[in-house]
């Protein structure tokens, strides 16, 4: 979470997202354990799923940001056209 | 098995504290698979070997892979190290440090004022899951499965060009990056003339 906010090189920002979804997902196996639940490791698995579909949009648009900016500081993508 | 959680953890935490604080994609990148690795490690150590080698082929082996991927594209060079030192200053960091701090402590009173469950020694078979995965959750994995498809072909979309505009590209690319680094396969040039992947 600290890492998401210091940085503003928007790769870094993805990889800050990554360890907290993988810190969740930590949470749940660990309950899932506590109780002999097969509920921590289904959840998990769903975790996993979703922060592959995520990495794999966020980092298209890391690639288009790049193209357009050609800066990958997340600051310079302060104005909307239109 | 205790030592291994511990041991795990520890590297875990460091190998991640380590990360977030490189001034290099790439190292901060390679300090995060170490992270994923040993993360996949505690879930073994947790009773969930399932889950331990599901972290290791899917986050570790294809997402770490992907960002891998995109750094590597991107081809960014020395000067970024340079532009990511400038930005990232002493001074930046102590806001969100101590919020964390905050967010730590109150984490480890809860810990550490739990009634101290045992580590259960009990693993939680992959046949358990795959159970509960065809029984009670079978709507999840279905939704799980029209993100992936929704995932994959927005990646697609955003990622397309035109071939002609692609070949250019490519070929222009080429040159710049050769004449970056100065016709030097290893290393990467002082990203002076990189420009789009």
């Amino acid at each position: 979470m600290v890492g998401l906010l210091v940085r503003r090189n928007v790769v870094f920002q993805l990889m800050s997202i990554e360890i907290m979804l993988n810190a969740a997902g930590l949470a749940f196996i660990v309950a899932g354990a506590r109780w002999s639940q097969a509920d921590g490791q289904v959840m998990f698995l769903f975790i996993l799923a979703m922060a592959a579909a995520e990495v794999s949009v966020g980092l298209a648009l890391v690639l288009l940001l790049y193209r357009t900016l050609h800066s990958l500081d997340s600051d310079r993508a302060s104005s909307m056209k239109g | 098995m205790q030592f291994a959680f511990y041991i795990a953890g520890g590297v875990a935490v460091v190998a991640t504290l380590l990360a977030i604080t490189r001034l290099s994609a790439v190292h901060a990148l390679l300090y995060l698979a170490v992270s994923l690795v040993a993360a996949g490690v505690v879930f073994y150590t947790l009773g969930a070997p399932f889950v331990a080698a599901l972290e290791l082929v899917v986050y570790a082996g294809a997402i770490m892979v992907l960002f891998v991927f995109v750094v590597m594209m991107l081809n960014l060079g020395s000067r970024a190290t340079e532009a990511e030192r400038a930005l990232v200053t002493r001074g930046a960091w102590t806001g969100p440090l101590a919020l964390a701090i905050v967010l730590l402590a109150e984490m480890a009173y809860l810990a550490l004022r739990a009634k101290t469950g045992a580590h259960s020694g009990t693993m939680v078979e992959p046949k358990q899951v795959a159970l509960a995965l065809y029984g009670p959750y079978a709507l999840g994995v279905e939704l799980a499965s029209m993100l992936l498809l929704a995932g994959l072909v927005a990646a697609y979309h955003l990622g397309w060009r035109r071939r002609s505009e692609m070949e250019k590209e490519d070929a222009v690319n080429t040159d710049r990056t050769r004449a970056d680094s100065g016709r030097d396969p290893v290393h990467a040039g002082d990203g002076r003339l990189a420009r789009t992947p």
